[in-house]
């Protein structure tokens, strides 16, 4: 049971790791989101689910398995509002891209989206705004 | 070609990175005694490079977008890394520290992607 649980671990190690990759190597938001979230999510279930053959139905067992079942739910979630929030909030593709199946709207989106410097700022000023 | 030439530099970087982590690993506590302690050394090794992966394109991220995705991958990332250090270590609060990361890390990642959309938080 031990080496199964083992053998488990390696794997979801190795999918971790060319996830990982996947962020680093590849050039667009999209294309990074894609490698990464499918990989390191399955990566980390097949960790957890060996911690969980290794370790037997003990209280860390029992953990593992509602970590899994949390994981399995949010993940995608997570994943799907953050692509769909770039693609709303004005972000192109990248310009090797062949297949846009949900075109930018004319003459540019409503809202300009966020850069890098003007987010925390943002976020501040309209929290304290807000009653 | 300067594209070709930049790409395969690059490959070689992270090529000679995962090869440094698996001849060189880390020696963290509390493994030293266990069966499979190489092995287990070397996956902890792994998953910490993973996380230097990450934190590399939080660093080099063009826009906020990225760094939004690195920091969520970095999130269930570091759950798998607490579960093996559970395994290793043998106390049981590792993992809790891993549940309690990853549903923070779900809150904020949501709240982040409705900023970016161009919403306030309460919309």
């Amino acid at each position: 049971m031990t080496s199964l649980g083992l053998a488990f671990i390696v794997l979801g190690t190795a999918f971790n790791l060319f996830g990982c990759l996947g962020l680093v190597r590849l050039p667009d938001v999209y294309n990074r989101l894609q490698a990464a979230t499918k990989c390191v999510t399955l990566g980390t279930c097949s960790v957890l689910f060996g911690v969980l053959l290794a370790s037997g139905l003990t209280a860390t067992g029992v953990k593992c398995l509602l970590t899994i079942i949390f994981l399995m739910l949010t993940a995608p979630v997570a994943a799907h509002a953050i692509s769909r929030g770039s693609r709303r909030g004005g972000l192109p593709l990248w310009p090797a891209s062949t297949c846009d199946l949900y075109p930018m709207p004319a003459g540019g989106s409503e809202e300009p989206g966020l850069e890098g410097d003007e987010a925390g700022a943002g976020v501040g000023a309209e929290t304290g705004a807000n009653p | 070609m300067k594209g070709i030439v930049s790409w395969l530099l690059g490959t070689l970087v992270l090529l000679g990175l995962v090869a440094a982590a698996v001849a060189y690993p880390l020696q963290l506590p509390g493994y030293q005694d266990l069966p499979f302690a190489d092995l287990f050394a070397r996956i902890l090794t792994l998953l910490v490079l993973g996380a230097v992966l990450c934190l590399v394109r939080v660093a080099l991220g063009a826009t906020a977008a990225d760094r939004i995705v690195a920091i969520d991958i970095l999130g269930i990332l570091i759950v798998g890394l607490c579960a093996v250090m559970t395994l290793t270590t043998g106390r049981s609060w590792y993992l809790d520290i891993g549940i309690v990361w990853a549903l923070q890390s779900f809150i904020g990642s949501l709240a982040l992607a409705k900023r970016l959309e161009g919403r306030s938080f309460d919309d």
